[in-house]
C-alpha cells in the first residue's frame, strides 16, 4: 500500500433523549411496580411492546394500556462473544421474546446462562422455548430495569 | 412517464480497507470515470444526485456538502439521498426519475465512503436503534443477520454449511473483479471454522468495510442513442419500506417474518410489473444483490422469485446461482466482498449496467445478459429497492 498520512479525529455529542408521554408511563410502571405495561390498539386490539403511541396499522391512538405476562417464547436469539467498541463486554446473549399478551416481540439480554459453550447455549436458547421476566431490585426506570431468563 | 432513461456511463474506483485519498477525490475519480464512458464532461451534466448513507463512519458530517466542487455540483441541482445501506439504489431511482420526469436529461449519481476511517464501524451502526428499548442490548447489523438466519434455520432448516457456500461462491466470483475489496478461493471449511461473531453468523458470514467510490451517468432516451454503446435501460424501479420493529416480524402478530424478505418481494413485483418480467428466474440472467451477509442472500433470492421460501440453501448447493448456473448471483463477489456502504447499493448498479453493456471484465462477464436485477437493503433490513436493467426497453 502507498505511505498514508492520517489525522486522528473524533466527535463526542452528550443527548437528552425526551421519552414522549408513551415511554413516561411504560418506564414509571416498569420502576415503580415492577411491571411491563403496554399499549393496545383500541380497533385491531394489537399490543405493542415496545410501547407506541399509536398503532402503526390501524393509524389510531393507541391510548388503553394492559398488563402483558411475565413469562414469554424465544422468538429470535444471538449470542455475541466477541467486543465491539463501546458495546457491552461479551459474551452476551440476547433474544426477542413475546411475553404471553403481547403481540409483538421485544428484545433484552438473557442472563444466568452459561454462554462459553456456543453451540450449546444456542441450543438451550430455540424459538419456541419459555422466558421469564426477572426484574431488578435496584430499577433505574431504563429497559435494563429487567432481563429474561430460560425457565 | 415522460420519456425513457438508460445508464450510459458506469465508473468505480478499486475498493480496499483504507484510501489515500479524500471523500471529495474518490467520488471524483468515480465520476470522472462515468463520464468518460458516457463521452461527456462536467458541462454535459443537468443535475447531480450524491448518494451519501450515514456519515459517521468517515467522520465528517454531511460530507454531499463537502463533495459539491469535485464532482461538478456547482451551480447546478444538486440533492443527497440516504437510506442506509439502500443508499445507492435510492440514489440511482432518484436520477431515473429526474430523467423519466423529463425534469433532466443527464443526470450524474455518485458517492463514496470510507467505513474503515472510523475505529469500529459497528459502534455506529448500534446509534440506529432507539434509546430507549433497544439500543442498549449491544445489537448491531451483525444481530440482525443473526436474528435473521435464527429464524430461516428454524422454519426452513437452513444450515451454516449452506450460509458458507455462499462465501464461498461470492469470495470465488470476486477473483473475477479487479476492483473487488476481499476475495479468495476458500472452502466451506474455512467459513464454518472461522470465529463467531454473533452466533450463528460468522467472520465469513459477514461483508468487510471497505473504501471507494462509484457513479453512473443516466441519460434521456434521445442522449442514450447517441451515446454510441449499448445503453442499459432502466426497466423498472421501485422501493418499499419496512416497520423499524424487528420484534414486529417474529411470531405473535407478526404481518411478515423476519426470515423471508417479503419487502424485497413487494419491490420486486413492482418492478418486475414496470419490467414486463413474468418469470425471474427464466427472463433474469444476472442479479447484483446488496446482500452483507450470507443469510441475506439467501432470504433475499427467494423474496426476487428466483425460488420458493426455504429452498434458496438447497438450490445454491446445486449450482443454481454461479455463473454458468440458472441465474448468476454476484459475479462481481457483492457486497459480501466489498461493502463501502453509501455507494454499496450504487456498485450494485453498476456492476448490473456493465453486465448488459457487455463490459465488464472478462472474469466477471456472463454471457446473454439481457435482463439484471440489482438491489439494495437499508436500515433495520427495512428498505428494499430493486432496479432492473435491460437490454431493449
Amino acid at each position: 500500500m502507498d505511505h498514508m498520512e492520517t489525522l486522528p479525529g473524533g466527535w463526542s455529542v452528550e443527548y437528552s433523549y425526551a421519552m414522549g408521554l408513551t415511554g413516561v408511563k411504560f418506564f414509571t410502571a416498569l420502576k415503580e411496580e415492577a411491571k411491563i405495561i403496554a399499549p393496545k390498539c383500541p380497533k385491531c386490539s394489537l399490543v405493542m411492546l415496545p410501547p407506541r403511541s399509536f398503532c402503526e396499522r390501524c393509524f389510531v391512538e393507541a391510548d388503553q394500556w394492559v398488563d402483558v405476562g411475565v413469562e414469554g417464547m424465544i422468538q429470535s436469539f444471538t449470542i455475541v462473544p466477541i467486543k465491539f467498541e463501546s458495546l457491552p463486554d461479551p459474551p452476551y446473549a440476547v433474544a426477542y421474546v413475546l411475553l404471553d399478551g403481547a403481540g409483538t416481540a421485544m428484545v433484552n439480554f438473557v442472563k444466568n446462562l452459561d454462554l462459553t459453550d456456543i453451540r450449546e447455549a444456542a441450543r438451550k436458547l430455540a424459538i419456541g422455548n419459555r422466558v421469564r421476566v426477572v426484574f431488578e431490585k435496584e430499577r433505574k426506570g431504563t429497559i435494563q430495569d429487567f432481563h429474561y431468563e430460560l425457565i | 412517464m415522460r420519456q425513457r432513461a438508460a445508464i450510459i456511463g458506469v465508473g468505480q474506483t478499486p475498493y480496499r480497507s483504507h484510501q489515500n485519498f479524500t471523500i471529495p477525490e474518490l467520488s471524483q475519480q468515480a465520476a470522472l470515470q462515468a463520464l468518460e464512458m458516457a463521452g461527456m464532461t462536467m458541462d454535459d451534466i443537468d443535475a447531480i444526485v450524491y448518494s451519501m448513507g450515514p456519515s459517521q463512519f468517515l467522520g465528517v458530517n454531511d460530507p454531499d456538502k463537502w463533495c459539491v466542487d469535485s464532482i461538478g455540483g456547482r451551480h447546478k441541482p444538486f440533492m443527497r439521498i440516504h437510506t442506509g445501506g439502500a443508499t445507492g439504489a435510492s440514489a440511482a431511482q432518484a436520477g431515473f426519475c429526474h430523467v423519466a420526469s423529463g425534469l433532466f436529461n443527464t443526470v450524474l449519481v455518485v458517492g463514496a465512503d470510507k467505513v474503515r476511517e472510523c475505529k469500529d464501524s459497528q459502534q455506529v451502526l448500534n446509534t440506529i436503534w432507539d434509546p430507549f428499548y433497544e439500543r442498549r442490548f449491544g445489537l448491531t447489523t451483525i444481530t440482525m443477520a443473526a436474528f435473521q438466519a435464527v429464524r430461516h434455520m428454524h422454519l426452513y432448516g437452513t444450515t451454516e454449511e449452506q450460509m458458507a457456500l455462499v462465501a464461498v461462491r461470492s469470495w470465488g466470483n470476486a477473483l473475477g473483479n479487479p476492483l473487488a475489496h476481499l476475495k479468495g478461493k476458500i472452502s466451506v471449511d474455512d467459513v464454518l471454522k472461522s470465529p463467531y461473531f454473533c452466533w450463528p453468523i460468522k467472520k465469513y458470514d459477514t461483508c468487510p468495510s471497505s473504501a471507494g467510490g462509484a457513479a453512473v451517468v443516466i441519460a434521456s432516451e434521445e442522449i442514450a442513442r447517441k451515446s454510441g454503446r449499448r445503453p442499459a435501460w432502466i426497466k423498472g424501479c421501485s422501493e418499499f419500506a419496512n416497520t423499524v420493529f424487528l420484534g414486529d416480524q417474529m411470531g405473535g402478530r407478526a404481518q411478515m417474518d423476519f426470515a423471508d424478505s417479503d419487502i424485497l418481494a413487494m419491490a420486486a413485483a413492482e418492478a418486475y410489473r414496470q419490467a414486463g418480467i413474468r418469470e425471474p428466474a427464466r427472463e433474469i440472467r444476472v442479479a447484483e444483490m446488496y446482500a452483507p451477509f450470507t443469510i441475506c442472500e439467501l432470504s433475499m433470492v427467494e423474496a426476487l422469485g428466483f425460488c420458493g421460501k426455504g429452498e434458496s440453501g438447497r438450490l445454491n448447493e446445486k449450482g443454481f446461482f454461479n455463473r454458468e448456473g440458472r441465474v448468476a448471483v454476484n459475479p462481481s463477489g457483492g457486497t459480501l466482498c466489498t461493502n463501502a456502504i453509501a455507494i454499496a447499493a450504487l456498485a450494485r448498479i453498476c456492476d448490473g449496467a456493465l453486465q448488459i453493456m457487455g463490459l465488464a471484465p472478462e472474469g466477471m462477464q456472463v454471457e446473454n445478459v439481457r435482463n439484471v436485477v440489482c438491489t439494495g437493503e437499508g436500515g433495520s433490513f427495512q428498505f428494499h429497492a430493486v432496479t432492473i436493467l435491460g437490454a431493449d426497453h
